[in-house]
């Protein structure tokens, strides 16, 4: 494994790579590195780059070596009252792997959890951004402030190209302040569609919903210890000054009464459970399941789920106010099924995030593309990796 | 007056075969849907950045997405340069033609094709205005965040293109963030399709690489967008203070009490007289710069924030506090504000910079920023978006002398060139277009600049898509 412990040598060792033709598998601390290459590749992992070089609480802007473990940003960030606002989820449960995964990781991947329905996703707060190309060059792209239209956006390029464009050495980005109060309103006994239109109907109030989730019985039990009431479980979470909580809750509770019966969770629990709702903790079980990680609109997310279970044997629950689905196979990863449901009920995308090393290879992990945007995407690739050092096959 | 930026040489052999370039676009569109006519192309020449000025080739204005690939399939085949224009608001001259370019007008796609209140999307054809979205959805208590002074007229298409922000893109986000999907025609009139109504799109993300590429990756034809459901209600405050950096100081203090506002404008005084002359919203004259902070929520939730609010600005002496009582007072507010670059214009000619700086920065960058006007003798009124270190200022000067005009040129470059070694950005919501073109080798390296022009080269190997803008015209390679 190649660990290149400054900027200037990782722009050498990718130089001399790439006139060697030697592919190298860009990572951080692999706990996300489920997909597979289609050909041998040394690691190089970002790791020892590490650390903060630039926070400023007041500026809400933050820039960190790409290596730099994400607990760490974390610490800095929470000893300032401030979080990442697109929450980033931790991989580990789920895929049963060890490590400390870095900020260069969760950019890489564009890793977004459940605020991505208010605040955006990974790739909403990063604004600036320094990386080694496929030619060794060292490239900066963004900066440090919010708006900036200066050139192409090679921010967003790179935010989710996991590490198929270029090494991450430095990422910069926006942070907000954690919300001094978390409520959240439980709707008790809903089935999946009847989830969904309630989910709409609330973030279609002035109450500012900063995840709507929907637990369907199987799942219930295994948040928060078992303590969310009986039947299926349809979240709300509102964040905020803790009198204007108060008041949204109490507005938000009264419209979901017709829905069904209403509760709330309280500070500690919500905290509790929003984190495991990022997390999948549910799917955090020691297989080998197949998970997916199921992203279409809204309102297609039970149709999907409800058409796939006459066909296989599926478990799964719902981010996203229904549009971010986490399913789990019970026996076969059921790719081609699941991929012809998810065009018919108007497109979107699935990523198998987990599966058996005999089940994997078969399958592409990330969704196959149609072939005009194939042929583009191959165009854009060979613009920053004209030898095809990084990740080779990553992306199918 | 004279020209300091320079456009690509016209292609000799498109320019002479002018007639049947024209000949062949009617035969690919309806006979109304192209404009040749020397006097109909008049209103094409430019856009926002008067300053500028090209005669077309040709004007066509499709109707459908397949349309605009059988025009961009003709003028890739034939090598004719495309210049993508949505209502022609650019302040950045990114919709200004030039000879040999055929203009590839969107305004006749102008259809809200669907409104999805379950999945909160907006799907419309990019010849929609920005505010007509928010029009279409605000009965049912939606709304698109968004909001460039130009709204009433811009265009999603354009919108795109740049990037657009807004003075409530504190909290919302800028265009970018607002967009799930679009159709976009490819230089050789390929169609595809990005993203949709899911949160986010397989692959890279194309999606954010088209918006903000000033219509040099290929034509947006249809855009699904995201709607916000509207806040109960929104209140200004205004604050008088003596100095521009108390102001300044004022904003990194209320940002930093974790308090985000959904706007918060700063003007200095110049801007102040300029808008209460001319909008008599009565904003103090006694004071040397002004703040609008706009907050969001139930009526209890504004109170509280609102008093937070109030007591920062009181620990930074605040001499002026203008709560209001009524949508009518809220409006005045607003009017002034929101009037300034009509205001402006009423007095004087003026350019309009755009250079984004770190919150940090602000006080420094104004003060600099003061000195370089003085010292071309000119004069400045500052009109901004404090909240996010977005400074727009409006550079006055008289276009029939031809000498002023360029020391507002030079004067305004050199304020970016400011902004850049500040740790900020040359354009943060107007774009590179013409006006910013030749100042990226300040921000960017060779290399930088190469990378850039590689992605581009992905989507346009020949330089087809409004060529003459963004990239430095040396060095393309």
């Amino acid at each position: 494994m190649l660990i290149p412990n400054s900027e200037t040598d990782a722009a050498y060792v990718i130089r001399n790579a790439a006139a060697d033709n030697k592919p190298l598998s860009i990572c951080g601390a692999d706990t996300r590195g489920f997909a597979r290459l289609n050909k041998p590749a040394e690691p190089i992992s970002s790791r020892g780059l590490s650390g903060i070089v630039d926070y400023d609480p007041a500026e809400m802007v933050m820039t960190v070596k790409s290596g730099t473990p994400v607990s760490e940003v974390e610490a800095a960030l929470a000893a300032n009252r401030q979080m990442m606002a697109f929450e980033p989820m931790d991989h580990r449960g789920i895929l049963g792997n060890k490590g400390e995964p870095t900020i260069g990781g969760v950019f890489a991947a564009n890793v977004s959890g459940p605020r991505r329905l208010i605040a955006g996703a990974a790739r909403d707060s990063l604004l600036g951004i320094r990386f080694v190309n496929g030619r060794g060059e060292i490239i900066r792209a963004g900066g440090r402030v919010m708006k900036n239209v200066t050139g192409l956006d090679l921010v967003k390029l790179l935010a989710g190209s996991q590490g198929t464009l270029g090494f991450l050495t430095e990422v910069t980005f926006r942070v907000l302040p954690v919300p001094p109060m978390t409520e959240t309103i439980v709707i008790s006994g809903l089935d999946d569609e009847t989830a969904a239109k309630a989910m709409a109907a609330a973030i279609a109030l002035p109450v500012e919903i900063s995840g709507a989730a929907h637990l369907p019985q199987t799942v219930r039990s295994r948040f928060i210890d078992g303590v969310l009431p009986e039947g299926e479980a349809t979240v709300l979470r509102l964040e905020g000054l803790t009198a204007s909580v108060d008041v949204r809750s109490q507005k938000l509770a009264a419209v979901m009464g017709a829905f069904g019966p209403v509760g709330k969770l309280g500070m500690e629990n919500s905290l509790m459970l929003w984190r495991q709702i990022r997390d999948v903790a549910p799917y955090a079980d020691g297989t080998e399941k197949p998970l997916w990680r199921v992203s279409v609109a809204p309102s297609a997310g039970y149709h999907l789920v409800s058409a796939l279970r006459l066909e296989a044997g599926i478990d799964a629950f719902y981010d996203w106010q229904g549009g971010l689905v986490w399913m789990r196979m019970e026996a076969d990863p059921e790719a081609e099924l699941l991929r012809r449901y998810i065009r018919a009920l108007g497109g979107g995308h699935a990523t198998l995030i987990r599966a058996s090393e005999a089940g994997r290879p078969q399958i592409p992990t990330f969704e196959p593309l149609p072939d005009a945007i194939a042929a583009l995407s191959a165009r854009i690739k060979a613009k920053l990796d004209p030898a095809g050092i990084f990740s080779p096959g990553k992306l199918g | 007056m004279p020209e300091a930026i320079q456009f690509l040489l016209p292609r000799p052999e498109v320019l002479a075969r002018r007639s049947i370039i024209i000949d062949d676009l009617c035969g690919l569109l309806p006979a109304d849907c192209v404009i040749h006519e020397a006097r109909e192309l008049v209103p094409f020449e430019t856009d926002a950045f008067v300053s500028y000025r090209r005669m077309p080739l040709a004007v066509v204005l499709p109707r459908t997405t397949s349309q605009v690939a059988a025009v961009m399939k003709y003028c890739h085949r034939n090598s004719i340069p495309v210049v993508p224009r949505g209502a022609g608001t650019s302040l950045s001259g990114g919709a200004i033609p030039q000879e040999d370019a055929v203009v590839l007008g969107l305004s006749r796609m102008a259809r809200i094709i669907e409104i999805d209140y379950a999945n909160r999307t907006a799907t419309v054809q990019a010849g929609v205005t920005n505010l007509s979205i928010s029009e279409a959805v605000g009965i049912d208590g939606f709304f698109y965040a968004p909001d460039p002074s130009s709204q009433l007229a811009c265009t999603i298409g354009g919108n795109i293109g740049m990037n657009s922000g807004g003075a409530h893109c504190l909290k919302y986000g800028v265009t970018t963030n607002n967009l799930l999907g679009v159709k976009l025609v490819l230089v050789d009139g390929e169609v595809i399709e990005i993203g949709g109504k899911h949160l986010d799109a397989a692959g890279y993300d194309l999606l954010g690489l088209v918006c903000g590429s000033e219509g040099q990756l290929g034509i947006v034809t249809e855009a699904t967008v995201r709607l916000i459901a509207k806040p109960e209600g929104a209140r200004p405050v205004l604050f008088g203070f003596e100095t521009s950096e108390e102001a300044g100081a004022c904003v990194a203090d209320i940002i930093a009490s974790g308090i985000i506002p959904v706007a918060i404008e700063f003007m200095d005084k110049p801007a102040i007289e300029i808008c209460e002359a001319f909008a008599k919203a009565g904003y103090p004259l006694d004071v040397g710069a002004l703040l609008i902070v706009e907050v969001e929520g139930s009526e209890a939730e504004m109170d509280a924030m609102l008093e937070n609010i109030v007591g920062i600005a009181r620990r930074h002496a605040v001499l002026t506090v203008r709560e209001c009582q009524s949508a009518t007072e809220a409006a005045l507010i607003w009017k002034g504000r929101k009037s300034a670059f009509g205001a402006t214009g009423r007095i004087a000619d003026y350019i309009c910079m755009d250079g984004t700086v770190p919150l940090s920065k602000l006080s420094y960058v104004l003060k600099q920023t003061s000195e370089i006007i003085d010292r071309f003798g000119l004069r400045v009124a500052n009109v901004f978006h404090a909240g996010d270190g977005n400074m727009h200022p409006l550079i006055l000067f008289n276009a029939n002398d031809p000498e002023e005009a360029m020391k507002a040129e030079e004067a305004g470059n050199e304020i970016l060139k400011l902004c850049v070694d500040a740790g900020g950005c040359l354009t943060g919501e107007h774009g590179v277009g013409i006006e910013k073109r030749d100042l990226m080798r300040h921000q960017y390296t060779d290399a930088e600049l190469a990378q850039q022009m590689a992605v581009r080269a992905a989507f346009d190997e020949d330089w087809i898509l409004n060529p003459s803008k963004v990239f430095p015209l040396e060095g393309r390679g």
